[in-house]
């Protein structure tokens, strides 16, 4: 009998229980990543966690660190709080594009130009997840939602707004970019990204912020696979991948 | 130990800026309001130099917000604000109570409703004891009437936070804020460094993750919650504190707080001078209200004159207390005008003859 080898494990800082999420969502990889990012760093035990509103807020069940819950949008502003109260500990939030780029549009702006040493994850899934499907600022142009039931109109209602440049021409800001959960390169790619933005607030550089493009097919009213397509067809397209601001480029050069 | 320090000659709102850096104050989150501007501009540069962390936010909203997140980490922090600053606050007030977050908010209220003007005013006596924000919850709330009780009061109201784990509200107004008094500092025995252990977020070593939240989503679990809160402020309403100036022969009884409540002393002393039986009760806590005090003189037969800056609110605590024995009168001033001593002759003597 040839001998078994284990390959691949939970991650510490995940805790051992099933998530709520939907078939087919990608927040599931999003925290994945942060939590294997969080034990391969050797950070769990000095991370302080700023949840916010939406699907994601159960995060707080799903890692295994120290956490505080944020209104509506206002996570960038707790995790302000949080960092100026305890500038050694590792601050991380994690936000949905209705908390983010709506209710909680200055919070983030500002959070990002004082150069805050926090890390934002921003899960970008074109629609307003826990509450049922409405339009959120980045839903694509022609996109159903239940309060765009004939489409997003951008005459009426604006472009969908592309956070990662808006954030990478902040002042404050050290690492800016916008990634996919999609394929295992772009999770790859993904994995490397989130780690960059935990490591210039290691290196106290500034605000570092991941935009993850992420699939709602609940919402999206897909199948897991169709919703995993929208991504790379329609999603990608509007919301290109990359880097928009890496101050560690500059120092290193 | 307790430190005696200088006698210094201070607006009221530089009294609770020293007052909550000799506390032990860590945190500073405000965003500019007339009448309170000069507390983050003396934080701005006194609490740096104290070792602290000042940040003038993007907004009343994002200030409040960043306190929830020092007072998680079981730091001392407040923040300050006048009227509509403390409407864009309430939000976050409402999860500091829900999520049992202890913290220190300074109202320097002016007059209202909307944009009112930046004068005193005692308009937002509801908004701060019935609760403010949504949901079921109360904030102690602290009615300093002179600079050295508002250096006093915001030292107490951190330990007050710390005890019950609550946000405390400091509530004050323009006349209080802007007048200059003799003051004399002093600072709390050392603030225990252990202060939030147990439940502050450090960091989950050698044990499960901590979560301070509001949300309670299962069958029963915000009923428990709430009934927890409940327990905590029945708890509170063992702790009041008012002042009673000449009410022992008094046949009338005025009840007023804060500034007014200081001005109405002058009145109190110059009828008494003029041999009228006048007495004063002033709430130093307005949220708990000293109601068995207040029912202790209703029960000595007197009569009671309650006088506000404003179109009537403490009046209902007023009457809520003595309801089963007398009623009280109300005189508003209306904000908008500033009073004098004068202004509450009339009322007064009107209520007196009354009887
Ligand atoms: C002040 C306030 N307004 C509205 C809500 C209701 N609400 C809860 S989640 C949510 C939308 C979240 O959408 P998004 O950030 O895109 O997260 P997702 O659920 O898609 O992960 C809203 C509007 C709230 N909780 N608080
Ligand atoms: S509603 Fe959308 S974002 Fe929320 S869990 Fe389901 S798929 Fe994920």
């Amino acid at each position: 009998m040839s001998e078994e080898k284990l390959v691949f494990d939970r991650a510490d800082a995940l805790v051992d229980v099933p998530t709520h999420y939907c078939p087919g969502c990608q927040h599931g990889v999003a925290q994945r990543l942060a939590g294997e990012l969080l034990t391969e760093m050797g950070l769990t035990e000095n991370t302080l966690l700023v949840t916010s509103i939406g699907c994601s807020v159960f995060l707080y069940n799903y890692l295994n660190v120290d956490s505080v819950e944020a209104p509506h949008g206002r996570a960038p502003a707790v995790a302000t709080g949080v960092k100026r109260a305890r500038a050694d500990k590792f601050v991380l939030s994690y936000q949905g594009d209705g908390d983010l780029a709506s209710i909680g549009m200055a919070e983030i702006m500002h959070c990002a130009n004082r150069g805050e040493n926090v890390s934002i994850i921003f899960v970008n899934n074109t629609v307003y997840g826990m509450t049922g499907g409405q339009m959120a600022p980045t839903t694509l142009v022609g996109q159903k939602t239940t309060t765009s039931p004939a489409g997003r109109n951008a005459s009426k209602e604006g472009l969908p707004i592309r956070m990662s440049e808006i954030i990478g021409q902040l002042g404050g800001t050290a690492y800016s970019a916008r990634v996919a959960v999609n394929n295992v390169k772009n999770i790859r790619k993904a994995k490397k990204a989130m780690k960059k933005a935990f490591e210039v607030q290691q290196k106290e550089l500034g605000f570092g912020f991941i935009e993850v493009l992420a699939t709602c097919p609940t919402n999206w009213r897909m199948d897991a696979l169709k919703a995993n397509e929208r991504i790379e067809e329609e999603l990608i397209p509007y919301f290109p991948l990359g880097v928009h601001k890496d101050v560690t480029a500059e120092v290193e050069d | 130990m307790t430190k005696t320090g200088e006698k210094l000659f201070i607006k009221g709102n530089e009294a609770i800026s020293r007052g909550a850096i000799a506390a032990g104050l860590k945190c500073y989150f405000g965003y500019p309001i007339t009448p309170q501007n000069d507390i983050p501009e003396y934080m701005s540069a006194a609490l740096p130099a104290a070792g602290g962390e000042f940040v003038q936010a993007e907004s009343e909203v994002a200030a409040a917000n960043m306190l929830i997140g020092a007072a998680a980490c079981g730091v001392r922090s407040m923040t300050s604000s006048s009227s509509p600053g403390i409407s864009l606050k309430q939000e976050a007030i409402s999860y500091l109570a829900g999520s049992e977050l202890p913290t220190v908010i300074v109202n320097m209220n002016r007059g209202g409703p909307g944009l009112g003007d930046i004068g005193p005013s005692q308009g937002d006596y509801f908004q701060s004891v019935k609760g403010g924000g949504h949901g079921d919850y109360r904030t102690l709330v602290l009615a300093p009437g002179t600079c050295q009780e508002a250096y006093d009061l915001v030292i107490q109201a951190f330990d007050l936070a710390f005890k019950y784990r609550n946000p405390v509200m400091i509530l004050g107004d323009a006349i209080l804020g802007q007048m200059k008094e003799p003051v004399i500092t002093w600072t709390p025995e050392a603030t225990d460094e252990s202060e939030g252990k147990g439940w502050r977020i450090v960091g989950a070593k050698d044990r499960p993750g901590r979560i301070l939240k509001s949300l309670h989503l299962s069958e029963g679990a915000l009923a428990k919650h709430n009934l927890m809160l409940k327990n905590k402020y029945e708890d509170m309403a063992s702790f009041t504190q008012k002042e009673e100036y000449q009410t022992e022969d008094a046949d009338l009884i005025i009840v007023a707080y804060g500034s007014i409540g200081r001005i109405v002393k002058s009145t109190i002393k110059k009828l008494r001078n003029e041999g009228h039986k006048v007495g004063l009760f002033r709430p130093i806590t307005l949220y708990p209200f000293p109601s068995d005090d207040l029912k202790k003189l209703a029960e000595q037969g007197k009569k009671f004159l309650t006088i506000e800056h404003n179109l009537g609110q403490m009046v209902e605590d007023v009457r809520l207390s003595i309801r089963t024995i007398a009623d009280s009168e109300f005189f508003g001033f209306y904000p908008g005008n500033l009073p004098t001593p004068d202004d509450f002759e009339e009322p007064i003597l009107k209520a007196l003859g009354g009887k």
